[in-house]
């Protein structure tokens, strides 16, 4: 056994090679990515110019810059309110979904009677029902403000997409408590709502958000459904409505740059949430963890 | 202390002061006669009696399978007798009589090691602030003073424990029942928490009820040894071990230990249907 001085300088030539691997990961992570983006539009540029394919057909990548910059202003008005529709969707999926995984979680009468009603909402393809959805809908007045009854279907429909996932996972979540943890609760006496409050939602907050991650993407794709749908004139109309209206009107470049500008906002909202569940986790949670090896 | 005693064992005739100091303990909990039976046919313990007076150190020692951790769930309230009774003295118990320690460290990832502590003052409705003292005082007891703050998943398996064990005794319960608390740890490691566990005891002057599988450790922890056998899980053997605390590091090494451990051994030989000695 040797027995080597802890100089706070000598750093061992394991060390050396993971700071440089790290750096080196941390150039490629946006290196990488930037360069298969600016490798696709080429392509794009290439397939569109090689085959002289029409623009109203297939705009080449310039063509659609231009137009996201010609109409910035009516994209980013729509790009709000899609915005909204999805993030006032996710909110009542979290709400939805939290809310019914702690009541199946409380009575396991109410889990036996609903479940399987909650999965025959999740199966049925909700863009054949969204059109009826939005016929059934009136204006909700809630006293303080009325929700139009476009807005309110709209959200329906997102909703009926989201809420899923928050649900089975916020309900295996609560019920994945260690049980000698458990035991230990009933030992000390813990109220329902002490075991609830100290245990099983802490222990559930990693499944929740992964099922916030993926509902987030499926509350913008339920907007999307929506608007579609919905396809409301005028003002109120999000950016799948701006897609709609571009391919009425041959201007595929438009529809190529509000496209572009969802896909974005999918990004953005994967990121985000992404990050959120990092700030929560990065502490405790092995998904987050960065271990020293 | 001389080898000659070895015969004896146990059961040696003359009243020594720590038996005699035994005898006088009160009386704390009684499990009366009790039969615990899962499903229809599998009978986890059968006619259990064990008289648990306060001070008491018992090692329930026996083969897999005998009931021990059905016998500490009896007792903790986790599940209820199929006959017979569990009486404590002075009517029920209430939540504050009782530390829980398991094999594993169960503690809960998301909290720091001041908060794994605090839980069992936290479910007693009592603010962290008004329980610091306490849990600076329970970590110290178990040398782990400085990693209020850590997590978890930053201690090794041996520190976990530790905490686990400061978890159980910050209430300073009556009685601290323990499931082969140090079972998955290595013998080094096993050996100092034997230490820190006596220490724990005498500071607390509670009762432990203590499961192992290891007659090394049943001799050096307890004053009473309860040997169980399995199918059906019974009590079939009970061992008293007179040597008084604070135990030292030495009393492994002392002739009264070797010839406890043989005793022991036998006791556990027989529990096992007297084939071969494969304990621990
Ligand atoms: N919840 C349960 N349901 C059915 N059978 C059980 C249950 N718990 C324990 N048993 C059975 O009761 C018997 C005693 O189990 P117990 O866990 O008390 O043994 P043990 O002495 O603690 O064993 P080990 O040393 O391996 O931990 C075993 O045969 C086991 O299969
Ligand atoms: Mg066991």
């Amino acid at each position: 056994m040797t027995v080597r001085d802890t100089d706070p300088t000598l750093i061992d030539a394991d060390e050396l090679a993971r700071q440089r691997r790290r750096r080196v990961e941390k150039i490629a992570s946006w290196v990488l990515p930037a360069a298969v983006i600016l490798l696709a539009l080429f392509l794009w540029h290439w397939t569109v110019v090689a085959n002289e394919i029409p623009h109203y057909i297939l705009p080449g990548p310039g063509l659609v810059g231009e137009a996201l910059v010609a109409n910035a202003a009516t994209l980013f008005d729509s790009w709000v309110i899609t915005i909204q529709t999805t993030a006032l969707a996710l909110l009542a999926a979290v709400a939805g979904g939290v809310g019914l995984a702690v009541l199946f979680n409380q009575s396991r009468f109410a889990e036996m009677a609903f479940y399987p009603f909650a999965v025959i909402l999740q199966v049925t393809p909700v863009v054949a029902v969204a059109p009826l959805i939005l016929i059934y809908v009136t204006d909700l007045d809630l006293g303080l403000f009325v929700i139009p009854e476009k807005v309110l279907g709209m959200l329906i429909v997102a909703w009926i997409v989201a809420f899923f996932p928050i649900l089975s996972n916020s309900t295996l979540g609560l019920r994945s408590a260690d049980h000698n943890l458990r035991d230990l609760f009933s030992i000390y006496g813990a109220t329902r709502w002490q075991r609830l409050r100290y245990l099983q939602i802490p222990a559930a907050l990693p499944y929740f958000l992964g099922g916030l991650r993926i509902a987030g993407g499926l509350s913008l794709i339920g907007a999307v459904v929506a608007e579609f749908v919905a396809g409301t004139g005028g003002m109120g109309s999000g950016l799948a409505f701006r897609i709609l209206e571009a391919n009425y009107r041959l201007k595929t470049d438009l529809a190529f740059a509000a496209l572009i500008l969802i896909a974005l906002t999918g990004v953005l909202i994967f990121a985000l949430l992404s990050f959120l569940s990092h700030a929560l986790l990065h502490k405790w949670h092995e998904s987050a963890v960065k271990r020293e090896v | 202390m001389t080898p000659d005693l070895a015969d004896g064992g146990a059961a040696s005739a003359a009243p020594s002061p720590a038996a005699a100091e035994r005898a006088a303990r009160a009386p704390l909990m009684s499990v009366r006669n009790v039969t615990k039976v899962f499903g229809r046919d599998v009978v986890a313990l059968r006619g259990m009696s064990l008289d648990v007076r306060q001070g008491d150190f018992i090692s329930l020692l026996g083969p897999s399978g005998c009931g021990k951790s059905t016998a500490l769930r009896l007792i903790a309230g986790l599940s209820n007798p199929t006959s017979g009774r569990i009486e404590w003295a002075g009517g029920g118990r209430t939540d504050a009589d009782l530390g829980v320690v398991f094999q594993e460290p169960t503690l809960m990832p998301w909290a720091t090691v001041a908060k794994n502590v605090w839980l069992p003052m936290r479910l007693r409705g009592k603010s962290f602030a008004s329980c610091r003292a306490d849990i600076e005082d329970a970590l110290e007891t178990v040398g782990l003073k400085g990693f209020e703050g850590a997590y978890p998943r930053e201690l090794s398996g041996g520190m976990k424990m530790r905490v686990s064990i400061a978890r159980a005794m910050v209430t300073r319960p009556k009685m601290i029942l323990m499931d082969e608390p140090f079972a998955a740890l290595d013998e080094i490691t096993r050996f100092k928490l034997n230490n820190d566990l006596l220490a724990m005891r005498a500071k607390l002057n509670c009762t432990v009820i203590f499961v192992t599988h290891s007659v090394f450790e049943s001799v050096f922890l307890s004053d009473r040894i309860v040997v169980m056998a399995a199918r059906p899980g019974r009590v079939i053997h009970e061992l008293n071990v007179d040597e008084p605390y604070p135990r030292a590091e030495i009393f492994r090494t002392s002739a009264e230990y070797a010839a406890q451990c043989r005793a022991a051994s036998e006791a556990l030989n027989e529990a096992m249907g007297g084939a071969g000695a494969g304990h621990e």
